[in-house]
């Protein structure tokens, strides 16, 4: 799970321009057995998202949404039972949530008074019965159920994972008998910024190789797989902010990392990709 | 002065006689007729004396010392030049000195780097300041030997004045201008009349000494940075170029440079200002030298020698010289001498006559230094006792000590043994973050949403900027204000308010406070940091970025003993930090900030001595008493640097205001300011209660980043003289009861000396405040025991505050491994073992009687008594309050939820407005507040006494734990009580708001209706599939079935099966499941059932086969339905199944199949899963959708069929009749 560099980039490779489709995914799995089916998820939709960032502005101008749109309403006249919007976007190299996304806003600006706000869009996308065009509602809701990378569903699928592993950390720091306070308490107490989880009591934790053990103050769940984009963010966003209030702690990237990104233990931020096992306490003397 | 010594010589007067004139300006009874009539006629000259000893030893001593680290003296000074008005501050008189600031740096001469380069550093020298205010006598104080004197500590006279090239046939100026130094017995020339001689016999240039310049200046050998600027003859005829050796005349000399200089003074405004620029043109020192041997037996004139020495022993001993170990660095450099250089001839005739008198140099051999500087040792032995371990050990080992004085060298040998002052390693200094406070760092301490989040984002780019400069401060290049400059301005900028200003300083301060407290922090004290980086301060980026280059080019050199104020390692950020910040506002925050903390520290009840107490308890509460002072300590010299560095800020400049005018006028601006923190006011108390072992050192600090004008005004005047005057009375001998303990009087000297050496501390202040010392007695008896008769410094503080003392080993060590002086490879780093942090502080006791039979109490008790019932009393009470937070107050909270849900009963979901409320609430809640005295007072009497007997040893008599555990009641009490009275108020009114604003916030359902349901069962082991997987799962399946599919695409109908089995287990455990997670699955649930109805689902299997069966669709849908009845907690949207969406998909159905979507709704209302009337409202809203003729016909006949059923759910009638009468009635009875 813990993939050098070198590995990373030999998967990072194989998913230049794939299309974020179940087929997709089926043949990366295909392709690299070896690796947790998670991981590859992981790595394919951070690489994807990544494409669509840098992507994302010249499929927004003007004339390439309405070009879009023209393609969309040309295809629906000739078979509104087609896969015409989800061929759209694997054609054009876009997320089909996204695409579906774009066209559903410009029919809505053609077919009503205002323009449409953007939960209005987004309450469609999520029910597209909602959607006033029953064949554009059977498009979205095809591109939506299709997307592995975005959508409503996709979100919600990666929510329900970060909350199942806080779900599991915290098992198994009561299963320790580590006192924490997590998100919500510390949100309570007017904290700035929460990590997951903050010991009462810091740990150390033991590494093999090491004479002397890392401190964690705090752990982070993370289940994703912590490549170099995301991690550089995560510090500058989260992980770095805890250290500066609460000191050294741990990140569990559930779905495995970079190697060369576990640079700053000395520092105090150490990467796992599972709960540590060597783990010692502070001993209360019973003198 | 020279009469003083001539007579002394003569022994017209005793050594003892002498110094006591010298100390005391009144006459001793104990001196005899005759030393008073002799000393009386001498009387003027009396606070001439020392400096012109010190000059003396200085100028004879200038053939030894060619080489090494310089002991610049103290000057003169301008006393002399002002003789009108004694007393009065020097202005505009003294000689420009080294800067702190410069702003420019005058270009320089190569020729003339042998010369500066010699002292180690360098600062940025100011164009000669030889204009306004200066009279003809004044003594030159050159420019360029000033500039070195940052690196070496001052010099007693810079040498001469910036030098055309047209004097480069001369020696070393200043000792060639016969107005400041004329021969004994001449008048001196120009106004200065009562000026005495300076100089009895200048040596005269000699051209044979070519190999180091250095060697002629005179006034301060070890420096030896002869000002001339050297023009490039240098190389090959640096000294006699048109001058035969000896063929003229001193006079002749003398005349003709005080002509060139009077020329020079008129014409150049702008003098060559020597700077060393390269390094090759320094005449290598350390190649060839060679430690000439020394003995006792060829030393010339022992008994002159020996008396000189007592009479500088004698002037060391009662503080009449500026800089103690100054004196001592002198004196080892004298011990350590390689080698004399050759005297000419001229002087050797001059000394053959008169051994009696000044005329024949002191120091005519090695022996004579050797001799001299171990008689002095001698008599300094009980400091030299009390340094290091490792000075010691270098001291009993150095082979002519042994030879000269085997005595002394035993008796060090002896200290060395028995000591114990083995500086020790410490904890590594820890670059941890200031830790995150709720109760002064949440949403509540700030005014805003906005300025809360603003500071949320500051305390991150400050750490990100701190990191970035831990990371990259030592690469070659890179520079503070280029790197983070713009960054650290950007997030100023957004401190918009106050408060968020004092929050940052704060931040600021504690980090300030945990990464530069311990020495450790300051990473490499001595070497490590490039001591001149106060040089760059005032400079504009081009300079600096100059001077950091020369830095980087220059050899690393030492801060030798008596190096500028620096900001060493990590405090070099912060120093940058504010620089860069150049934000008024933070400074101000800053200053204020650390003024209190000063305060608060500075008032710190540190513990007192117990004496007789000499059991192993009280050593261990001794060590830790020690040891918080040290952490005190240094803590306070830490804020007061940086206290004294923001400060002065604006007032620093390169130099000192060039005329009279210009500083008269900025005296009088700045009198009118008052002082940042009243210094005076905290000398004066810390004089009284007798804890100058704690106010001085810190004051020190503050002091030495003050301006050049700081002195001159009248309130830092007066602070001055206080300092003089506690310099003086710290005589390292006297050691009554009572008195000041040695190292506590080491530590004063060594910080006082220190100080007296900053440049911008004017020289004479010094020698000329003696006078006034009287004035400000003060009255030290008030306290009889106060910190100062504490050993509470030990070797180690010491040498952690002053780092400098170290040079002395170094002196002894680099004479060990024969190199020379500057070698400074021995830099030993001395951190202290403290690091804790600090106690908290004491409560303020209320007064009265109660209070004063407390502190008797406590007088008798050991210290930790005190600490502990403090301690208690302070924990106790804050207790108390979080108690009374978490009981009373949350109570009180709940009432209000209550009381607001009760209203909102009444009042309708809407309520009123938020904000009366909010009035109405506290106005009946408000006065429950006056419970929380009554119960803080039984929880501080409940709480205290344990906490007090478990922290006490078990054998304290009853009688003094129970007085203490009442004390603490009683502080506990106090503290809490009053907090709570002026505070339960308005707590409870902004707990109550922030419940109200919460409640209003929530319009869904409480959050604890909804938890009634969580959870499950005991028994549960969570074995079930995680929900992201399910949602996954039927996330594939709505995709197979949207398509586009490959053909062999399909599930199978038993993968459904278990699908919706996983489904149930995992609803069921819910433990990884979150609301969005539910109410997704309820979505994709329904999404499932529409495409069973419609039977989209695409079945695995041989082709004819690719439709689920009739009885499996029935089975799944029965499955769902049972799911949504008992396993959903959330709402399930039953309704979908009637959108125009899902219904339209058994449009597509060939031939469309009605009996599932009826058998459906039945069971959903069968079950309860929705209403009749629900149903219907969806069956006719579906009328509204565009459908094909046909299915709309079919549409309505089913809507029709549902409506046509009974209400009782039996007997089932056959939908399917209706389209499908041969298939769908099979199914329907099924």
């Amino acid at each position: 799970m813990i993939l050098t560099k070198a590995q990373y980039d030999e998967i990072a490779q194989c998913l230049v321009s794939v299309p974020p489709t179940r087929q997709s995914l089926r043949k990366l799995k295909q392709r690299f057995p070896s690796q947790s089916q998670a991981t590859l998820l992981s790595i394919f939709s951070q690489e994807y998202q990544k494409h669509i960032k840098r992507t994302h502005a010249k499929h927004h101008t003007s004339e390439a949404i309405e070009n879009y749109y023209q393609r969309y309403l040309n295809g629906v006249v000739k078979n509104g039972a087609a896969p015409v919007l989800l061929e759209l976007a694997n054609e054009v190299d876009y997320a089909p949530s996204l695409m579906a996304r774009i066209i559903l806003e410009r029919f809505l600006q053609e077919h009503e008074e205002t323009p449409p706000s953007k939960s209005v869009i987004n309450s469609m996308l999520r029910d597209p019965s909602q959607i006033p065009d029953g064949v554009l509602a059977n498009q979205v809701y095809q591109c939506i159920v299709n997307d592995c990378c975005y959508g409503p569903l996709v979100d919600c699928i990666k929510h329900a994972i970060g909350h199942e592993h806080e779900v599991l950390l915290r098992d198994l720091l009561l299963e320790k008998n580590l006192s924490f306070l997590d998100e919500d308490q510390l949100r309570a107490k007017g904290y700035d910024k929460t990590p997951d989880f903050i010991l009462q009591v810091p740990v150390v934790m033991l590494c093999p190789l090491a004479v002397e053990g890392h401190i964690i103050h705090w752990i982070e769940s993370k289940a994703s797989f912590g490549d170099e984009c995301s991690h550089h963010a995560y510090l500058h966003d989260q992980f770095w902010s805890y250290w500066n209030r609460f000191g050294p702690g741990l990140v569990i990237y559930w779905y495995g990392f970079i190697q060369e990104l576990d640079c700053n233990r000395e520092r105090g931020i150490l990467l796992k990709a599972c709960f540590p096992t060597d783990i010692v306490t502070l001993c209360h003397s019973t003198a | 002065m020279a009469a003083v010594l001539e007579s002394l010589l003569r022994e017209e007067v005793s050594v003892a006689a002498a110094v006591r004139w010298i100390a005391r300006s009144t006459q001793s009874s104990e001196d005899s007729p005759g030393e008073a009539a002799v000393l009386n006629s001498l009387r003027p000259l009396r606070k001439e004396f020392v400096p012109f000893l010190l000059n003396f030893l200085r100028e004879q001593s200038s053939r030894v010392l060619p080489q090494g680290p310089p002991t610049p003296a103290k000057a003169p000074g301008a006393s002399a030049a002002l003789p009108g008005r004694p007393g009065g501050p020097p202005r505009g008189g003294r000689g420009p000195r080294s800067q702190l600031f410069p702003a420019t740096e005058t270009p320089s001469t190569a020729a003339e780097a042998p010369l500066t380069r010699r002292g180690g550093r360098r600062r940025g020298l100011g164009p000669a300041r030889e204009r306004g205010g200066r009279a003809p006598g004044v003594p030159e104080e050159g420019v360029v030997g000033d500039s070195l004197s940052w690196a070496g500590g001052r010099r007693l006279r810079g040498s001469g004045s910036p030098s055309s090239p047209s004097l480069t046939l001369s020696d070393p100026p200043n000792l060639s201008n016969l107005e400041e130094f004329p021969p004994v017995g001449s008048v001196p020339p120009g106004p200065a009349g009562t000026k005495p001689s300076r100089r009895i016999n200048p040596t005269p240039v000699s051209e044979e000494r070519s190999l180091s310049k250095p060697k002629i200046c005179f006034t301060s050998p070890p420096i030896s940075c002869v000002p001339s600027s050297q023009p490039s003859t240098l190389d090959t005829s640096p000294w006699g170029l048109g001058l035969p050796p000896g063929c003229r005349s001193l006079q002749e000399e003398r005349e003709m440079l005080r002509k060139e200089r009077s020329k020079q003074l008129q014409q150049s405004p702008t003098p060559a200002c020597p700077t060393p620029e390269l390094g090759s043109s320094l005449p290598s020192r350390t190649g060839s030298l060679t430690a000439e041997p020394a003995d006792p037996s060829r030393v010339s004139s022992p008994q002159r020698l020996e008396l000189v020495a007592l009479v500088y022993s004698s002037c060391i001993a009662e503080n009449l010289v500026p800089n103690l170990f100054l004196e001592l660095f002198f004196v080892l450099q004298l011990l350590t001498a390689r080698r004399m250089v050759a005297a000419k001839n001229s002087d050797l005739e001059l000394s053959q006559g008169a051994l009696d008198s000044l005329e024949s140099p002191l120091f005519q051999s090695i022996h004579d230094c050797v001799f001299f500087a171990v008689q002095v040792l001698e008599r300094q032995f009980q400091v030299l006792s009390s340094l290091d371990k490792g000075t010691l050990k270098l001291l009993a080992e150095n082979e002519r000590l042994l030879c000269f004085s085997p005595a002394l060298q035993g008796r060090l040998r002896a200290a060395y043994e028995g000591s114990v002052a083995k500086v020790s390693l410490a904890m590594p200094p820890s670059a941890q973050a200031v830790s995150f406070q709720p109760e002064t760092d949440n949403r509540a301490n700030f005014s805003s949403d906005r300025a809360f989040h603003t500071f949320k984002k500051q305390r991150d780019v400050f750490y990100e900027v701190l990191r970035e400069w831990e990371d990259r401060h030592e690469e070659p290049g890179w520079d503070f204000e280029k790197g983070l400059g713009s960054r650290i301005r950007a997030m100023m900028g957004q401190l918009s308010a106050a408060c968020s200003h004092s929050h940052f300083v704060r931040l600021f301060q504690k980090q300030l406070l945990q990464m530069c407290q311990s020495p450790g922090g300051t990473g490499g004290t001595v070497l490590g940091e490039a001591p001149d980086v106060l040089s760059m301060l005032g400079a504009d980026k081009l300079g600096r970025l100059r001077r950091l280059q020369e830095r980087l080019l220059a050899p690393q050199s030492s801060g030798g003993p008596c190096p500028p104020p620096t900001f060493p390692g990590c405090q070099g950020f912060f120093r940058d930090f504010i620089l860069s910040a150049s934000s008024f506002q933070f400074n101000q925050h800053l200053m204020d900030s650390l003024s209190l903390k000063i305060r608060e520290l500075n008032g710190l009840a540190l513990p007192q001595h117990e004496p007789g107490d000499e059991d192993g308890e009280s050593d261990v509460d001794w060590q830790g008493e020690r040891r918080q002072f040290a952490v005190v300590l240094l803590s306070l010299r830490l804020l007061a640097k940086f206290l004294g560095f923001v400060a002065f800020l604006p007032y620093r400049g390169p130099e000192p205001p060039p005329t009279r005018e210009l500083q008269d006028s900025i005296l009088a601006l700045r009198s009118q300011v008052p002082p940042v923190l009243d210094v005076r006011a905290l000398l004066q108390q810390g004089l009284r209660a007798r804890r100058a072992v704690l106010t001085v050192p810190w004051l020190v600090e503050f002091l030495s980043f003050a301006d050049h004008i700081v002195p001159l005004l009248d309130y830092y005047r007066s602070i001055f003289t206080l300092l003089l005057h506690v310099h003086r009375s710290l005589v390292l001998s006297q050691d009554n009861e009572g008195e000041m303990c040695f190292l506590n009087k080491l530590l004063l000297l060594a910080v006082l000396g220190w100080l007296f050496q900053i440049p911008t501390v004017p020289e004479d202040l010094f020698f000329l405040e003696e006078c006034q010392v009287d004035a400000f007695e003060v009255d030290i008896a008030a306290s009889e025991h106060g910190l100062d008769s504490v050993p509470v410094v030990d070797q180690q503080l010491l040498y952690t505050c002053c780092p400098y003392i170290g040079e002395l080993r170094k002196l002894l060590a680099s004479w060990v491994s024969g190199s020379s002086g500057r070698s400074g490879g021995f830099v030993r780093k001395i951190t202290p073992t403290t690091t804790t942090g600090l106690g908290a502080q004491p409560p303020q006791t209320s007064q009265g009687l109660q209070a004063q039979l407390a502190q008797a109490f406590f007088h008798n008790q050991p210290p930790s008594l005190r600490r502990t019932v403090e301690f208690v009393a302070e924990r106790i009470g804050s207790n108390c309050v979080k108690h009374i937070k978490a009981t009373l107050v949350a109570d009180l909270v709940r009432q209000a939820e209550s009381l607001l849900q009760e209203h909102r009963v009444t009042q309708g979901q809407e309520g009123g407005d938020p904000a009366q409320l909010l009035e109405i609430l506290c106005s009946q809640l408000c006065p429950h507040g006056t419970q929380a005295l009554t119960q803080g007072r039984e929880f501080c009497q409940r709480k205290s006494p344990g906490a007090v007997r478990a922290l006490l040893p078990e054998e304290t008599p009853a009688a003094v734990l129970s007085s203490a555990e009442n004390i603490a009641v009683g502080l506990a009490t106090d503290k809490a009580c009053a907090w709570l009275s002026a505070n339960i108020t308005a707590l409870i009114r902004r707990e109550v708001k922030a419940a109200v604003s919460r409640t209003l916030r929530a319009q869904g359902p409480e959050p604890a209706a909804r938890g009634e349901r969580r959870g499950c069962s005991r028994a549960c082991e969570h074995h079930a599939p995680l929900p992201s997987h399910l949602i996954s799962e039927i996330k594939d399946v709505l995709s197979l079935a949207a398509g586009p599919r490959d053909p062999d695409e399909g599930v199978s109908p038993e993968h459904l099966e278990q699908l919706l089995g996983q489904l149930g287990q995992t609803l069921r455990c819910r433990q990884f499941l979150c609301p969005p997670a539910e109410q997704h699955l309820a979505k994709c649930s329904v999404e499932l059932a529409s495409l069973l109805v419609a039977d989209q689902i695409p079945v695995l299997g041989p082709p004819p086969q690719h439709r689920l069966e009739r009885g499996q669709a029935r089975r799944l849908l029965h499955m769902l339905l049972s799911l949504w009845k008992d396993d959903f907690q959330g709402p399930v949207p039953l309704q979908l199944l009637l959108s125009p969406r899902n219904v339209g998909l058994l449009a597509d159905t060939r031939p469309r199949e009605w009996d599932l979507l009826l058998f459906l709704l039945r069971e959903l209302v069968e079950k309860g899963l929705m209403g009749r009337m629900e149903i219907e409202a969806c069956l006719g809203s579906l009328h509204k959708a565009q459908w094909p003729g046909d299915f709309s016909e079919e549409l309505a006949t089913l809507f029709n069929l549902f409506l046509a059923e009974p209400h009782m759910p039996e007997p089932q009638r056959r939908a399917c009749e209706l389209v499908q009468p041969n298939r769908g009635t099979v199914l329907a009875q099924s």
